[in-house]
């Protein structure tokens, strides 16, 4: 018998489950979207018990930004090897070298907007049209909004007035050939419940998400990790502190904090308390305009 | 143990529903301080007095700019009882579907009325629809009690009336509260300001409704959404029918019977990637192991031998219209999506349309455009194995697709076999 769990998680775990299933059974060619992030590994953790006992019937495709944390890349590498799964790498800095899109300059420069030209390119380069991925609708009030089936045209636009229906648990991932669907199979876990479910489940996270000793310097109220990928402006100062990051992205836009929680257990106390959402404690790229995700969205964004 | 209750707010326009849930939110103490510091400002940027909770569920810009619910939003909150799927669906009848939508999987309906106002139009509509849409337990909240001197007689009012009208729908379990969404009395903590009401607060009710018996747990239902053959060494001859629990309970052991093609076989074992289980109800996702070697596929049923859904070609059922598009009539050919099935479905019969204020079924008209509800007969490709969805939410719902555009444009609920 399975392990006793709070029943939340498991009605979570099996509308996700079968959100994934239903997805693949559905379309010709899914691809799973993996950052190395926690909700990415969540997802891939419930495509993997959707499935078993055979293996993950498609690939998996990190749009990297070239400016990640190396504790991630080397989770991922691990994770997937684990898997015996194949990984895509659609690159932003290949699209920055063939003219594709220009790299942003100055020392707020981020490649995180960049992204949304990788990911299309690659959706259309391999014909998929099936993209998972780890959005939460509890994260940002546009998500909120979004179907769990996504429909996207063919330049890969979310139109947020003119969503299909979505009733019970039936999904319409119909489609024509250029167009594809974003699937979303954790829309309606919060960050709570995907710690309770980490926490239960011994689920693997990269280990910049624990407390640890690290060179930062503090910017708009976040503590930003020291890289060759941020330059320092004129009141800066890089020091030594003790942080851990509470949402892992590109390193250009993701801040950490200080925090003293080192497992899992320790996480789920400190979110419990926290009165700060993870977006708003550590994301810039959600500082810009209240309709910054409304706006990413609609170009194409995760 | 917490329990997942999914709810869904409806009502007229205006009626407070968004304001509710930012209450309920942040009364509960489930909103966060920047979410709260960005509620106040666009507040301040829109000239509002106060701060306004509804913008914490109003998030598409189109919504802040024109202050009422577009689509449905999604909230989360957690209580150490339960976990709560809240759905902040719209009040303005242009966009009733998603209003359906928000409510098609509901356990609780919180039903909003201003307490000036009184029963509206879209009150009886939504009431009528959450019924329709089988919401096992109805709030009606009489909100802005405020505004209403905090008046009993105002209040017992609305109930009668209410009441009056709800003995004409199927609902099974109504609850009334007197609230002000806007000051809170009454939502989490019990207000001052109306001593005569004794009874629980919003949150009491959403807490302590019985939603166990809310999934059918007799009629074993498993449909079929994916055949798993690993093709690995270890699991060198497993076959396995993954899918969702659709109703009753599933034994290792137990008989069943495959839909369509009759054969009948043994549950082998129930599997899961965290060890196999003796038995599965709703809605456990599981993969089910057969003793026989027989042909089962994406799309048939298990179920048991003696207690078996329709199976047919012709359904009698009731469609909500979901499209600005043509209009359903007779004659008309769809998608169909039934539990994991597709085929194609023609519209044979057009039965009637229902006006929902009135309950009245006009039976001289031939079509149904948006927001429009009527029953009709449809004629599928490949025979359905349904029951009444009064009986079942899963096996009796279905969706229709327009093929032209793949737009999903309506919502059926069967209501038997059409013969
Ligand atoms: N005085 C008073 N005003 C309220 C109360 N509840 C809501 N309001 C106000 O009524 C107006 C409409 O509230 P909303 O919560 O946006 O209404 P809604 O039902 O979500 O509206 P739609 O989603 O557009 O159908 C806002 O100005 C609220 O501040 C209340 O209890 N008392
Ligand atoms: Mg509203």
């Amino acid at each position: 018998m399975a392990a006793v769990q709070p029943s939340h998680l498991r009605a979570l775990e099996s509308e996700s489950i079968h959100i994934i299933r239903e997805a693949v059974a559905e379309s010709e060619n899914p691809v799973l979207l993996f950052s190395g992030g926690k909700d990415s590994a969540l997802v891939l953790r419930l495509a993997v018990k959707a499935f078993w006992p055979a293996r993950l019937p498609f690939p998996v495709m990190h749009v990297d930004t070239g400016h990640n944390f190396d504790e991630v890349i080397d989770f991922r590498d691990r994770t997937i090897a684990e898997l015996e799964a194949n990984l895509i790498v659609a690159s932003v800095q290949e699209a920055i070298e063939q003219g594709r899109v220009v790299e942003e300059t100055g020392p707020r420069a981020s490649r995180n907007r960049l992204q949304t030209e990788s990911l299309l390119n690659a959706i259309d380069k391999h014909r998929f049209d099936v993209v998972f991925g780890g959005a939460r609708r509890d994260e940002e009030k546009a998500r909120a909004k979004e179907r769990v089936f996504s429909f996207r045209d063919e330049f890969g636009q979310w139109d947020p007035k003119n969503q299909r229906p979505e009733l019970w648990s039936l999904y319409n991932g119909r489609h024509r050939n250029g167009e594809h669907m974003r699937v979303f199979p954790i829309s309606n876990w919060t960050e709570m419940d995907v710690w309770q479910y980490i926490d239960q489940e011994g689920v693997e996270l990269p280990s910049v998400y624990f407390s640890h000793r690290r060179r930062v310097f503090e910017r708009d109220g976040m503590l930003m990790a020291e890289s060759p990928y941020l330059r320092l402006l004129p009141n800066e100062e890089v020091f030594e502190a003790v942080v851990r990051f509470r949402t892992v992205g590109d390193m250009t836009c993701t801040g950490g904090f200080e925090s003293r929680a080192a497992t899992v257990q320790e996480i789920i106390d400190e979110v419990s308390i926290s009165r700060i959402t993870e977006r708003g404690a550590s994301r810039a790229d959600d500082r810009t305009a209240d309709a910054a995700m409304e706006d990413r969205k609609r170009e194409g964004y995760f | 143990m917490t329990e997942l209750v999914r709810i869904a707010t409806t009502g007229s326009v205006d009626d407070g529903k968004s304001t509710l849930i930012g209450r309920l939110l942040f009364d509960s103490k489930q909103i966060f301080e920047d979410q709260l510091v960005a509620v106040e400002d666009a507040s301040r940027k829109r000239g509002t007095d106060y701060v306004d909770l509804a913008l914490l569920t109003d998030g598409l810009r189109a919504e802040r700019e024109q202050g009422i619910t577009i689509d449905v939003a999604y909230r989360y909150f957690a209580t150490p009882k339960r976990r709560f799927v809240l759905a902040d669906t719209p009040g303005h009848i242009q966009y009733t579907r998603n209003m359906v939508t928000g409510s098609s999987t509901a356990n609780i309906a919180l039903i909003l009325v201003d307490a000036r106002l009184g029963i509206l139009e879209q009150t009886r509509r939504h009431s009528f629809l959450a019924s329709l849409l089988g919401v096992p337990h109805l709030v009606l909240c009489v909100n802005k009690m405020d505004l209403a001197d905090w008046s009993q007689e105002r209040f017992e009012e609305i109930v009668d009336e209410f009441r009056d009208f709800a003995t004409r729908l199927d609902i099974h379990d109504l609850r009334f509260v007197p609230i002000s969404a806007l000051e809170g009395d009454n939502v989490v903590n019990q207000s001052e300001r109306m001593p005569w009401y004794h009874g629980p607060t919003v949150l009491e009710l959403l807490e302590e409704i019985h939603i166990g018996s809310d999934q059918n747990m007799i009629d074993v239902r498993f449909p079929v959404q994916y055949v798993i053959r690993p093709h690995r060494r270890e699991y060198q001859d497993f076959r396995g029918y993954a899918g969702k629990v659709a109703g009753g309970l599933i034994k290792q052991g137990d008989e069943v019977m495959v839909l369509p093609s009759g054969f009948t076989t043994k549950v082998r074992s129930i599997e899961t990637f965290d060890g196999p289980l003796e038995e599965a109800a709703p809605p456990m996702s599981v993969v089910i192991t057969l003793e026989d070697d027989i042909d089962v596929s994406r799309g048939d049923m298990l179920c048991r031998p003696h207690n078996q859904p329709h199976a047919s070609q012709d359904i009698d059922a009731m469609v909500a219209w979901m499209s600005e598009g043509p209009p359903l009539k007779v004659g008309a050919k769809y998608g169909i999506k039934h539990t994991t099935r597709w085929g194609k479905a023609m519209v044979k019969e057009f039965q009637y349309r229902l006006d929902v204020n009135t309950l009245h079924r006009d039976e001289t008209s031939e079509t149904l455009s948006l927001n429009e509800i009527g029953r009709v007969r449809l004629r599928s490709t490949t025979p359905l194995f349904f029951d009444e969805y009064r009986r079942n939410r899963e096996t009796g719902s279905f969706v229709l697709v327009d093929e032209a555009t793949n737009v999903t444009v309506g919502a059926g609920m069967i209501t038997g076999e059409g013969s």
